[in-house]
């Protein structure tokens, strides 16, 4: 085994003419939380699914915990949990059958034992003869992630597991997710959510198929090179639609009561503000946020497919 | 509520959609063409409820020109279509065993002679009437057939043999099914029938649940293989053949009274190899179907000709050639011959060994296909 969790190469994957992913490579120690970020359609689901196995790659090469992708899938598998994007356990089983299925499929010693054990994990106990497509959203996730880790992987790989889920349960689920990787187990996770994002050790950016950046949260924000100011006041209400288009602004949102306009050349910003300056607005430098930065890149990444295009 | 503009506009605003959505589904589109003109095709051109050119076999201990005159107004009657000469009688019990012929029939020796004499010698005719429809019309139409033929002949010092009564007596033996009962025929086909219809229906749709429910990542993303996976979803809905086919033989038995002449248990070997052969096209079928209502329709795709051309409803023989030769690569038309021998014909393993050949060979092809495209991948 290599000392990498993950290492592949290149990986190309087409469906007919169309590239969901182009070029990716990826070198993942074990043991971190590494987050995958990039809009929807970027190729993050089609990456997770060539590491473990589930697609095969048009071109590129590599290695899942030390098994070729295109040819150990068995062992990948085994060795692997993957946690899809969609509630792909079976909504006609009951909690206990979905569990006890994985656990014979994998076939684990004192299986009962390990069904028991996981369901009082999971707090689900006294719902284990519930029928699985009953369970809420949160539940759902919950037990989807217990099932996939059952057999104690390696590598976990988790695509959207907190889409639709409310805040508590996703803390809960992020918890869960850290206790893990105490463990050993190495995770990567992909997410729309910053605050997931800031959990993870790094970040990988994924746009339009090709990785944009990766690294650490402040890293990230270094790279997109943006200035964000942040205006306070009565009068900030109106001036977002003013302000956009303006030269040198090139990204201006409200957070709450508070506008943050974003620029890549902070004279040019500063200057902008500089005629805008009135008695109600009050304007301070801020230290542009995680998704400031990633709304610059994918502004950029745009900007580069349309210019290639 | 009123109706007014709005309810026109509404009803076209669905209209549009349902078409739109009517067109995308590919299968469901082409099924809704192929089926009316698979229908036209089979009732209209395959279909014949009077079959003609029924394989027949002849005895004949003596060649007289009277004894040719009959054997060639049956060739020429269209009816009876004579394939082959057996030296030996006893080896006719054995060609309707196995199907070969339909008929036999026999001349014996001094016949001619006898006719002259006005003695009415006996002319046999030995039929397979397990199914009815397929033999009825020729054995009615035998008598006339004969002494049509005979007027010619039976001219000057013989014309008095040409009156009525006929000058021979024609002595039918219908076997299998004297009675000529049409449950003894249906009954035991039924059998093949209802294990055609669920068993490709039902392992169709399993698989493609998995596929329509989104359940196939995750099995896809497990440590199964898929002869494994394949074996594991068949296996359940073999019980289920098991269970339909006992429920039809005790029907089969003490409803309807269905005589049992041959063996059980080479009944059941073809059972066996039938329900395989079932359970892995509809597990082909689920490769191809995208949702579960796909897997239905190519179901009734196949269903539809193998009702209508493995001699089920409609008598094989009276098709014309080629809708013959696609009935030979249905299973249930080697299934019909097999449980249809067994059971009223008390057919022996040899007796059905090709349809029991035909039908494995189908499931290996069947087999074949599903773990081609069975994928390992979600690609």
């Amino acid at each position: 085994m290599t000392g990498l969790a993950i290492d592949v190469r290149g990986l190309v994957k087409r469906f007919g003419d169309k590239t969901a992913v182009d070029g990716v490579d990826l070198q993942m120690p074990h043991g971190e939380v590494w987050g995958f970020l990039g809009p929807n359609g970027s190729g993050k689901t089609t990456t997770i699914r060539m590491i473990c196995g589930l697609l095969q790659a048009t071109e590129g090469e590599g290695e899942c915990l030390g098994y070729d992708i295109a040819r150990d899938t068995d062992q990948i598998k085994l060795s692997t949990g993957y946690m899809t994007q969609k509630f792909s356990f079976w909504g006609d089983l009951t909690i206990r059958e979905n569990i006890d299925f994985v656990a014979r499929l994998y076939q684990m010693p004192k299986r009962r034992q390990k069904v028991d054990e996981t369901l009082e994990n999971l707090g689900l106990t006294h719902r284990q003869h519930q029928l699985a497509g009953a369970l809420s959203g949160g539940w759902k996730q919950r037990l989807a992630l217990a099932a996939v880790t059952m057999h104690a992987p390696k590598l976990l790989l988790l695509d959207e597991p907190t889409a639709g889920v409310d805040p508590q349960a996703r803390r809960d689920f992020w918890d869960e997710i850290h206790h893990f990787a105490s463990q050993g187990m190495t995770v990567l996770v992909s997410t729309h959510y910053m605050d997931e994002a800031e959990r993870c050790d790094r970040i990988v950016y994924l746009a339009n198929g090709k990785i944009l950046t990766q690294g650490l949260v402040s890293d990230i924000i270094t790279a997109s090179g943006l200035f964000t100011f942040r205006g306070e006041g009565d009068g900030v209400r109106r001036l977002a639609e003013e302000l956009k288009g303006r030269k040198g602004v090139d990204y201006a949102a409200y957070f709450g009561a508070a506008l943050h306009i974003s620029g890549h050349d902070r004279d040019l910003i500063q200057s902008v503000i500089g005629n805008e300056r009135s008695a109600d607005v009050h304007w301070e430098e801020v230290r542009p946020s995680l998704e400031d930065a990633f709304i610059a890149l994918m502004a950029r990444a745009g900007a580069d497919q349309r210019v290639h295009a | 509520m009123m109706v007014g503009a709005g309810t026109s506009a509404r009803i076209g605003a669905i209209f549009v959609k349902e078409l739109v959505q009517m067109r995308r589904d590919r299968i469901t589109f082409a099924m809704m063409f192929a089926i009316p003109v698979m229908q036209l095709v089979l009732f209209g051109f395959a279909i014949n409820t009077d079959p003609k050119d029924l394989p027949t076999a002849i005895h004949v201990e003596e060649q007289t020109p009277i004894v040719r005159t009959l054997l060639q107004a049956l060739e020429t009657s269209g009816y009876y279509d004579l394939v082959l000469e057996t030296p030996d009688p006893r080896e006719s019990a054995r060609l309707l065993a196995r199907g070969d012929v339909a008929f036999v029939i026999s001349i014996p020796a001094g016949f001619t002679e006898r006719l002259i004499r006005g003695e009415r010698p006996q002319l046999l005719i030995e039929a397979d009437a397990s199914d009815p429809a397929a033999s009825s019309n020729a054995i009615a139409r035998a008598d006339a057939i004969f002494n049509r033929a005979l007027r010619h002949d039976l001219k000057g010092s013989l014309s008095p043999l040409a009156a009525t009564p006929a000058p021979f007596e024609l002595v039918i033996h219908p076997r299998y099914n004297p009675e000529a009962i049409t449950q003894y025929n249906i009954v035991p086909g039924l059998l093949g029938v209802i294990l055609t219809m669920t068993l490709v229906m039902i392992t169709g749709m399993a698989m493609t649940r998995e596929a329509e429910r989104g359940t196939i990542e995750n099995l896809l993303a497990m440590p199964a293989k898929p002869i494994e996976v394949m074996i594991g979803k068949i296996t359940p809905y073999a019980g289920v053949g098991a269970i339909q086919t006992t429920v039809v033989l005790l029907a089969a038995h003490f409803l309807f009274n269905v005589p049992f002449a041959g063996s059980l248990w080479l009944l059941l070997l073809g059972v066996g190899i039938f329900v395989l052969a079932n359970l892995a096209l509809g597990f082909t079928f689920s490769t191809i179907a995208k949702s579960q209502m796909q897997a239905m329709q190519l179901t009734f795709f196949f269903f539809l000709p193998s009702l209508l051309l493995s001699g089920f409803m409609f008598p094989f023989r009276g098709m014309p050639g080629w809708a013959q030769m696609i009935g030979e690569g249905l299973p249930l038309t080697h299934f019909l011959r097999i449980v249809r021998g067994v059971m009223l014909k008390g057919a022996s393993f040899g007796d059905v060994q090709d349809a029991l050949v035909a039908m494995s060979i189908f499931t290996a092809i069947a087999v074949g296909i599903a773990m081609l495209r069975y994928k390992r991948t979600l690609d």
